[in-house]
């Protein structure tokens, strides 16, 4: 019954997987201001203008 | 240009007024006084008009778009920020500082909405020496990166300030160390969280009793890897107790090292005793061992510790002068060049330059100048005082018209307001010297705690010694005080949020303890429980004719002053007129004159009235045609509930003013207060400190409720300081707690509400006792099986942080 060794590490390499995607993002400060990002993501589209010069710019942006 | 200003010639504005469209585009103030119109939008002054122009030219109006009139007025600033190229300066400042690139945070107390993040965010458009630009918007802090070689600090400063983001660069900013952000909390309850949950899973077979031999019906497979799922435990449980948990034993070793049993001993004693049990039961085969309990009390305890750790990130509860006073001042040296010095090297006899809306550093005499200084920073007095050359002017003020020149007497840290920090009450930190409810039951708790587990031991000693060990341990694992820990925390960490919603920002937990306790409440005058602006004037002297009125109402439309502003809106409607001739002279008052009418409006000198009148009353003076007519007495406002907030707190609390003024307002405090209550005048700010510090002697628990730098020493020395700000994004003296104005009427019901609170923290701590009980039955007739523990200590955690958080909402929502 070998399989439940299996078993065991899979689930626990799973859950270290997890754990060290918290703390790398508690690190890089992503619990620090829990507010901006909330408002920033709605900007994306708006940065957009009318002028032609940037429309190109976001077209440019885009395709990459 | 397709704009033009309409003036006083526009008869028509008055029809506009109440309508919506009279307000500024920009800013969403009222253009009545002054209104500029620019591409089919009207704006307030030429000021709000540049910033659109700003923006409106790179594209940027979709600030508009996304929330309207977000603005700010710039505000003159010419010279203010000279002394960022000194490069000493910009080094302290700088959190990065390379050959090219330099990264800088900057505080900006104007950002409010979104539109101020996105274009604060979008500052690459204005400049394109700015690399990157990143909002926090809780805290009101930018970061940006710029390349400085082509783009340096100062021209970065000055155009945040244009576009109406005047940063706020202080003293503080230039001392202080450079903060790192203590994320050791959230790593040490993400640890705990990781281990519980792996724990609880490879406990399960255990739970299931799917592990006893085959023999009583446990599975074969699971039996033979038992030891793996043990093993596999202890490992989880490693960093909760060597990490996760740590404070705790070095919590409880420091009490134990001051002679004191704090809630920490038992709860380090019962982690102890929990990983020991358990490591030795699984490594003698004898059981599964508690590490289920063991990581969920661990998870727990952080989590009330995280909860109590609210904190409003946008206000300061630690303000001294430092973050006040300016970082550089511009001295005059002997040959009449200016310099910029950091204001630490100012010395006595230094001739210094103070600017249009600078603060004044040091104490020391005015040599020439019109010297107009606002003391609001210092008393909370916004009436700004006049002064003449060679009269003293004391550091704290702030100059409100134009340029002076002055002689420093002292250095900064030796004048009259910033001595005041030299005293030892701002070394001493309050939170040492009081003893929390938890931890003050703590010391009977353990006692008991042992006794009990000595006695059962002891019993089971001659009963069945084999047994004894088990008694023991057992004793300490369930008597481990988990729920008691957390009934603090949550109702105290709840209680905070709810305050912080009803616009009363306390400091931290333990204030809201010791406001529960207060006997003594002593309030400062000016700005405490008078309001700043000066809204009730009444007329002293000859009547005015119609025509007068009417000229000086439009007169003081045109002028910015303060003064003029209030009696603007006092006086009644008059029709707008254009007057023939206006003038406005600096620091005395307005001219104008219209048919024949000449009228002059100011101080008392400028209007050709001698100074004979007692000078305690801010007044507006009125000549025409250079006969007096009269005078406009501005009073003290006090704050709308003044007299009945005193009457009921009067029933359970001793009340004093201790008022920095002079007894100009004695007689109708006598009459709003209750009668009796004590009133002190002419208060320095260490006699404030040592009023406070005597009653305190005489064994009395003091509120200090005060607004200025003044009531600063008074604040520290109180067990609760309580600031009260009109606008609580602008300073405050460091104190325990923020109270916005406009909640002063509630006071009284925030005191009685942190009683309560304790209240419920003593009825949490029966409660849990109840569980202990219970749990102690288990543990001394011997039968505390792993998985009642793993149920009990959970359910006792969880009851009793549903109780707290029902009880305190209900608090709160009686709360206004």
């Amino acid at each position: 019954m070998s399989v439940i060794y299996v078993l065991l590490a899979i689930s626990i390499f799973v859950a270290v997987i997890f754990f060290i995607a918290f703390i790398v993002s508690v690190k890089s400060g992503q619990y620090d201001d829990s507010y901006t990002p909330s408002v920033r993501m709605l900007f994306e589209d708006e940065l957009v203008t009318t002028k032609k010069s940037s429309t190109k710019e976001f077209k440019e942006k885009k395709t990459n | 240009m397709f704009f033009h200003i309409i003036g006083t010639h526009l008869c028509c504005r008055p029809k506009f007024k109440n309508m919506h469209d009279s307000k500024c585009y920009h800013c969403g103030d009222s253009c009545d006084r002054q209104s500029i119109s620019f591409d089919e939008k009207l704006f307030c002054c030429s000021g709000c008009k540049t910033v659109y122009e700003i923006f409106a030219s790179n594209d940027l109006s979709h600030y508009y778009d996304i929330q309207a009139a977000a603005g700010s007025t710039p505000k003159s600033i010419k010279g203010k920020y000279d002394f960022l190229d000194n490069a000493e300066i910009i080094e302290k400042l700088t959190e990065f500082n390379d050959g090219s690139i330099q990264i800088i945070n900057l505080y900006i107390p104007n950002i409010h909405c979104s539109s101020c993040i996105w274009i604060l965010e979008n500052l690459n458009k204005l400049n394109p020496h700015v690399t990157n630009s990143q909002v926090d918007f809780p805290k009101k802090m930018i970061r940006i990166t710029y390349r400085h070689d082509q783009f340096s600090l100062k021209n970065l400063v000055l155009l945040l300030a244009n576009i109406g983001y005047e940063p706020y660069i202080s003293l503080d900013d230039f001392e202080g160390k450079k903060k790192g952000i203590d994320r050791s909390l959230i790593y040490k309850l993400g640890v705990a969280g990781f281990a519980f949950g792996n724990v609880m899973f490879l406990s399960f077979p255990d739970y299931f009793d799917l592990g006893s031999s085959a023999a009583t019906g446990g599975e074969f497979w699971l039996n033979k890897y038992q030891h793996i799922f043990r093993w596999l435990m202890f490992i989880f449980s490693l960093p909760v107790v060597f990490y996760a948990g740590w404070d705790y034993f070095v919590s409880a070793y420091k009490g134990l090292r001051a002679k004191l049993l704090n809630i920490d001993v038992p709860i380090a004693l019962g982690i102890l005793v929990l990983f020991l049990r358990s490591t030795f039961e699984i490594a003698f085969h004898l059981g599964s061992g508690f590490f289920d309990s063991l990581t969920g009390l661990v998870f727990f305890l952080l989590l009330g510790k995280f909860f109590q750790q609210r904190t409003y990130s946008f206000l300061s509860f630690e303000r001294d002068y430092k973050s006040y006073f300016p970082i550089a001042i511009t001295k005059l040296n002997s040959d009449g060049k200016e310099e910029t010095v950091p204001v630490q090297k100012i010395k006595k006899g230094d001739r210094i330059l103070i600017r249009n809306e600078e603060m004044i550093p040091v104490d020391g005499t005015l040599v020439c100048g019109n010297a107009q200084i606002d003391y609001s920073f210092v008393s909370g007095e916004s009436e700004p005082v006049n002064k003449d050359a060679g009269e003293l002017i004391f550091a704290g003020g702030k100059q409100l018209n134009g340029v002076i020149e002055m002689i420093a007497l002292k250095s900064v840290s030796q004048s009259y307001l910033t001595q005041l920090w030299g005293n030892s009450i701002f070394k001493t930190d309050k939170s040492t010297s009081f003893q929390n409810l938890t931890d003050s039951i703590g010391k009977r708790f353990t006692i008991s705690v042992l006794s009990i587990a000595l006695v059962a031991t002891t019993f089971w000693l001659f009963y069945d010694p084999s047994k004894a060990m088990n008694v023991f341990t057992a004793v300490l694992i369930i008597a481990c005080p988990c729920a008691i820990a957390l009934a603090s925390p949550f109702t105290l960490g709840n209680m905070l949020r709810i305050f912080g919603k009803k616009k009363f920002y306390i400091k931290n937990t333990q204030t809201i303890e010791q406001l529960a306790k207060i006997d003594t409440a002593i309030f400062d005058k000016t700005g405490t429980i008078t309001t700043t602006q000066k809204s009730t004037a009444h007329y002293e002297g000859m009547p005015l004719t119609a025509e007068e009125e009417s000229i000086l109402k439009n007169t003081i439309r045109a002028s910015n002053h303060p003064l003029s502003r209030s009696l603007y809106d006092l006086l009644k409607e008059q029709n707008i007129i254009t007057l023939d001739e206006y003038e406005e002279h600096i620091g005395k008052g307005l001219e104008s004159s219209k048919d024949n009418i000449n009228m002059k409006i100011g101080s008392a000198n400028f209007v050709g009235k001698a100074r004979t009148e007692d000078q305690l009353d801010t007044s507006i003076y009125i000549s025409s045609n250079n006969a007096y007519k009269g005078r406009y007495v501005f009073q003290n406002q006090y704050r709308e509930g003044v007299s009945s907030v005193f009457r009921q707190m009067s029933e359970m609390l001793s009340l004093a003013i201790l008022s920095g003024d002079n007894e100009g307002e004695k007689e109708r405090l006598e009459g709003l207060l209750p009668k009796l209550t004590p009133l002190y005048f002419n208060q320095k700010p260490e006699t404030k400190l040592e009023f406070i510090k005597s009653l305190q002697e005489q064994g009395k628990k003091v509120l200090m409720v005060g607004d200025g730098l003044n009531d600063a020493g008074a604040l520290a020395q109180s067990e609760v300081g309580i600031a009260i700000s009109e606008n609580i994004n602008v300073f405050s003296p460091a104190c325990d707690a923020i109270l916005d104005a406009s909640k002063f009427q509630q006071l009284y019901s925030y005191i009685i509400a942190s009683k309560k609170a304790v209240r419920i923290i003593k009825m949490s701590f029966v409660l849990s006792l109840l569980y202990n009980c219970v749990g102690l039955y288990f543990a001394i007739t011997g039968q505390l099986e792993p998985v009642i523990a793993a149920i009990l200590m959970p359910l006792s955690s969880i009851s009793i942080v549903v109780f707290t958080t029902i009880m305190t909402n209900r608090i709160g929502r009686k709360l206004q």
